[in-house]
């Protein structure tokens, strides 16, 4: 818990239910014991809060601390990280950090893009996308079998959980979902046994676990959203 | 600290490069400078960056960290000693990798897609985007530097890094173009920036020659453009 507060902190989070960039950030306050409101927007009709707080994106999370707004959700976890000091998500050694924040880059670009892609795509972009994350999930499969064992579970090594652990996390409830929505296969257990078993460990975090969404009703989202975009494309 | 403890690969050209040569210099960090024929990846490379198989690479007491800014913010901590590249402050950091983060993801992909631009239409496309996005930056300027020379304040600091390492392929940009982007009366913020930035102590060494820079992007670029032409045929 925040402790020794001269003022009450006002922590706000502006978010949407099956946004996996809301959800980080959730995942990265309960970590730390922060105390805050969640307010869930409408992306069709912003609110003027989210405007203000977020002009140049105008998207969510937005964490709102104390009136001051942060956007970007690897900005806000690092945010969140050096202001409440206790159980740090990032390691002390500089070297450490520097890996963390070089996988937390590679996640992003490799295997979030990727994902986002293959959901809005269909045809051949659609394949060049699944491709990618095919391979990025490889160099990941990598790493994870680098890191992981029985004794250590997850990325943030002995501590437990961790930035890496966070900023990944959203792809054990999302992957699969955009999967069937965007007709493709890439998760595998014969192929990520760690990575796998990573998520099946992620999932089973007392904080965690309860924050995790019914399947059926982002499949629902995301088709919504896969139609509108493949409808949107099809007219140009 | 010995030379060799600290090493830096990188290419003259690349602009990400250039980022860890003025964190290093910011610092007074002494280093080696090993340049990487990019057609001809050496083993350190390959052996240091495995994943991306590219530069730049900081090698410190035989450990490579890798992703430029990653290794900014490395030598930021690493060597905490002042100047800081970054503020102290949490807020203020998260808003200087705020910016950061929008000129990675946004600004310079659009930069980048001037060269890629086919047609005069999209080419003219491209380069609007990429004048919007400095109008944004002339505006976050504003707030950032609050009068001051820098993004950082009165000197130079992870913001004016991350940017101003582009100021050459700007140049570039305009030159192939015959176009102006950095426009003084849209943006008198950061073409006063630009100036000092380039004079800055930490830069003014490494940043690489304009004329330089132009002939080695024309090359590559008309290169390109002939091995798209022959793939088409």
């Amino acid at each position: 818990m925040a402790s020794g507060a001269m003022q009450e902190e006002q922590v706000k989070l502006l978010g949407i239910w099956v946004s996996p960039f809301v959800k980080r950030v959730e995942w990265a306050l309960k970590f730390k014991g922060v105390e805050y409101e969640y307010v869930e927007e409408d992306l069709i009709n912003k609110s003027s809060l989210l405007l203000t707080s977020n002009p140049v994106h105008q998207k969510v999370p937005v964490l709102l601390h104390n009136g001051n707004p942060i956007v970007e959700s690897l900005v806000i976890i690092e945010y969140i990280d050096e202001n409440w000091k206790q159980n740090p998500m990032l390691p002390q050694d500089p070297h450490e950090r520097a890996k963390a924040r070089f996988w937390a880059n590679f996640i992003e670009q490799k295997i979030t893009e990727a994902t986002r892609t293959a959901l809005l795509t269909e045809g051949e972009q659609q394949e060049k996308a699944v491709k990618e994350l095919k391979e990025a999930m490889e160099v990941l499969e990598g790493e994870a079998a680098a890191k992981l064992n029985d004794k250590t579970l997850f990325f943030g090594g002995k501590n437990g959980l961790g930035y890496v652990d966070i900023v990944l996390g959203w792809i054990c409830n999302w992957v699969e979902v955009i999967e069937e929505v965007g007709g493709f296969k890439v998760l595998d257990p014969q192929k990520q046994p760690h990575i796998h078993k990573w998520m099946a460990n992620f999932v089973e975090v007392p904080l965690i676990k309860p924050t995790l969404l019914p399947k059926e009703k982002m499949v629902v989202y995301f088709q919504m959203v896969r139609q509108a975009v493949l409808g949107l494309a099809a007219k140009k | 600290m010995a030379t060799s403890d600290v090493k830096l690969l990188g290419a003259w050209p690349s602009p990400f490069a250039l980022r860890v040569h003025i964190a290093l210099n910011i610092k007074s960090i002494d280093y080696e400078c090993l340049e990487e024929n990019l057609l001809a990846k050496s083993q350190l490379l390959l052996q240091s960056n495995p994943v991306h198989k590219k530069i730049p690479v900081l090698i410190h007491h035989d450990k490579p960290i890798c992703e430029s800014l990653a290794i900014v913010q490395y030598i930021d901590e690493a060597w905490s000693s002042a100047p800081s590249i970054l503020p102290s402050d949490p807020y203020d950091r998260a808003v200087a990798r705020f910016w950061a983060a929008y000129i990675d993801d946004k600004w310079f992909p659009w930069l980048n897609g001037v060269a890629n631009a086919q047609g005069a239409e999209a080419k003219k496309a491209a380069l609007d985007q990429v004048r919007e996005g400095l109008v944004v930056l002339e505006e976050a300027f504003g707030k950032c530097s609050k009068g001051k020379d820098f993004f950082s304040g009165d000197r130079i600091g992870y913001v004016d890094i991350a940017l101003g390492c582009f100021l050459r392929w700007v140049y570039v940009a305009e030159k192939r173009n015959d176009v102006k982007l950095l426009v003084e009366d849209k943006m008198p913020g950061l073409a006063a920036w630009a100036n000092k930035f380039c004079e800055d102590g930490a830069v003014k060494d490494v940043m690489p020659d304009k004329d330089e820079l132009l002939e080695f992007a024309n090359m590559i670029l008309e290169a390109r453009a002939k091995l798209n032409a022959s793939s088409n045929n």
